[in-house]
């Protein structure tokens, strides 16, 4: 049963948890509190071959909960998974990570380093590169955006491009686009994939109260969609008893500004006119 | 052999323009101490290579960075490194920025002996336009091209244990040893500092020896200072200090990397800077990290 009562952070979670679903037995890698989620939901539900880690050094038969757990909590290891390890399973391509970029272009190539014209004198410095451009050539990734709009999908190609994409000026040599795999774009408005005519960014469902208009809207480049968009599925009871079990400090209440609705108030008025 | 020296004597050991080497991850297990070391001393144009975090940041800040090969720099709960940030907006820095598994196989690379390691990673992205040096080949065994990730040959590589014995056995309890054993095994020279020195029975247990990652003849020199990793984290005798890396945060914005050094690093000891924090005992107190 389908709850009428969820966060925007609910909806996005359980979203997301769709990313995993057919992916056997890899590791799920999801980074912040919104994507651990996502994957410790589908991990404990459709898909419980999924593998995920402590987020330091351990592999786990269950997920942990997120934040300070009680003294007498036992972590469910199954190996040990330092970083060095994890490379090797990066380069086996048996892993899916979801990271939220800082810039994702039409190409879907990503940006986490930094942002402005002059690399040598950036406007602003991030991370860096970090690991995303041997994920991206090695196994699966997905997207969240907290804040669907045009600084993060960005009109032309990302500021630093860390990560490859569907762009056929920078494929390698030996390389086809489809040897590329980008999955889901969880965002604040709607679920996006990459499986739009030539790998464009498509339209897959519209949160509630969302249109098609915002999107578009909210885009910095042209995306695919199709004639019906449905709307993004609602929480069920079990979901959100199974996020909650996994969050016992609410931090998803505070990922997303406010903490809004899953189901906008906008989009109510407009259905009582 | 005894191998046990002060932290000043090893940094006496540093030549300006080389090569160093840090082990640790972001705000893990950083030989900070050794780090507080070089701050005060007048060695300059030091290319460093790490997993960054405040390691980075203060070297950069204190103008010791002529070239920096890295994949991130981070304090993790606080994203973005301050300093660093402002060493790269006010364009300081001649950079190798690669993905943090090609800086894994170019430790590896230096540690076996071979000039580089080929890597489908980099390909198709900024690493390869941004690093013109950065060579990409033909695979005489497939019809693909291969970033040929050369050798990080360090001159110098510096990190810290929870534990070490005076002949350079060294042990890390912490959950991950992180990159440490490659780094050493990279180096010319290999320099430890430890929050314990133990006897050599220490590492008799099969337990404890699984807990070695390298031979003794790889360390060079062992420098036993408790806390030496704070800031960071030392498992198991202590965990990050987050409030310590917002105190280090704020300077940033106010006063700025000279106001922080010279409360806790310019002129000080390592005695003067730990009682400033209320003493070993109160660094201890700082829990590991629950993630």
């Amino acid at each position: 049963m389908t709850s009428t009562q969820y966060s925007l952070a609910e909806l996005m979670i359980c979203a997301a948890a769709k990313a995993f679903v057919n992916d056997g037995e890899v590791l799920a890698t999801g980074i912040g509190v919104i994507p651990r989620l996502a994957a410790s939901l589908c991990m404990s539900t459709s898909n419980p071959d999924l593998m995920m880690t402590d987020s330091e050094a351990y592999l786990l038969s269950e997920p942990n909960p997120i934040g300070p757990r009680d003294d007498d909590f036992v972590q469910q290891n199954e190996t040990w998974m330092g970083f060095s390890r994890i490379f090797d399973n990066v380069w086996s391509q048996k892993r899916h990570a979801m990271i939220g970029p800082t810039q994702i272009d039409k190409y879907g190539q990503s940006n986490i380093s930094a942002l402005g014209a002059d690399y040598d004198k950036p406007k602003v410095q991030m991370l860096g590169v970090r690991g995303l451009p041997g994920n991206s050539i090695s196994h699966a990734n997905s997207f969240f955006v907290p804040s669907h709009n045009k600084r993060v999908f960005v009109e032309g190609e990302c500021d630093v491009v860390c990560s490859i994409g569907y762009n056929p000026a920078r494929l390698p040599k030996g390389y086809q686009l489809d040897d590329i795999d980008i999955r889901l774009v969880i965002t604040d408005i709607c679920v996006m994939d990459w499986q739009g005519p030539n790998h464009q960014l498509r339209l897959v469902s519209l949160h509630p109260g969302v249109s098609v208009e915002e999107v578009i809207e909210k885009t910095g480049f042209a995306i695919h969609i199709d004639n019906d968009t449905p709307t993004t599925a609602a929480p069920t009871h079990e979901q959100l008893a199974i996020i909650a079990k996994f969050d016992p400090h609410n931090l998803r209440a505070k990922q997303l500004k406010d903490n809004p609705p899953g189901v906008r108030e906008t989009a109510k008025t407009e259905g009582d006119k | 052999m005894n191998k046990v020296k002060t932290a000043s004597q090893i940094v006496s050991e540093l030549r300006d323009g080389m090569t160093v080497g840090i082990g640790g991850w972001g705000p893990r297990r950083k030989p900070m101490a050794l780090i507080r070391e070089i701050l005060r001393s007048d060695l300059k144009d030091l290319t460093i290579v790490s997993y960054g975090g405040a390691d980075v940041g203060m070297l950069c800040a204190a103008g010791k960075v002529k070239k920096l090969i890295f994949a991130f720099v981070s304090l993790d709960f606080i994203p973005l490194e301050p300093y660093f940030r402002i060493a790269r907006q006010q364009g300081e820095l001649e950079l190798m920025e690669i993905d943090e598994g090609m800086l894994l196989l170019g430790l590896r690379a230096a540690a076996w002996g071979s000039p580089f390691i080929p890597t489908q990673v980099g390909l198709g992205t900024d690493v390869i336009k941004n690093n013109p040096d950065l060579k990409v080949i033909n695979s005489p065994y497939d019809d693909k091209e291969w970033v040929a990730m050369p050798a990080l040959k360090l001159d110098a590589a510096l990190v810290h244990v929870d534990r070490a014995d005076e002949r350079g056995v060294c042990r890390i309890s912490a959950p991950d040893h992180h990159m440490d054993d490659w780094f050493v095994r990279a180096a010319k020279k290999s320099y430890v500092s430890c929050d314990e020195i133990v006897d050599s029975h220490h590492f008799n247990s099969p337990e404890v020896a699984r807990q070695v990652f390298w031979e003794r003849s790889l360390t060079s020199a062992v420098c036993h200072i408790p806390g030496g990793a704070h800031p960071t984290s030392c498992a198991p005798f202590y965990g990050i200090d987050n409030k310590h890396f917002l105190r280090y945060n704020k300077s940033a914005k106010e006063g700025g990397f000279t106001e922080y050094s010279d409360t806790f690093i310019n002129g000080k000891t390592e005695q003067d800077y730990q009682a400033l924090l209320g003493g070993i005992d109160a660094i201890k107190q700082i829990p590991q990290t629950t993630y």
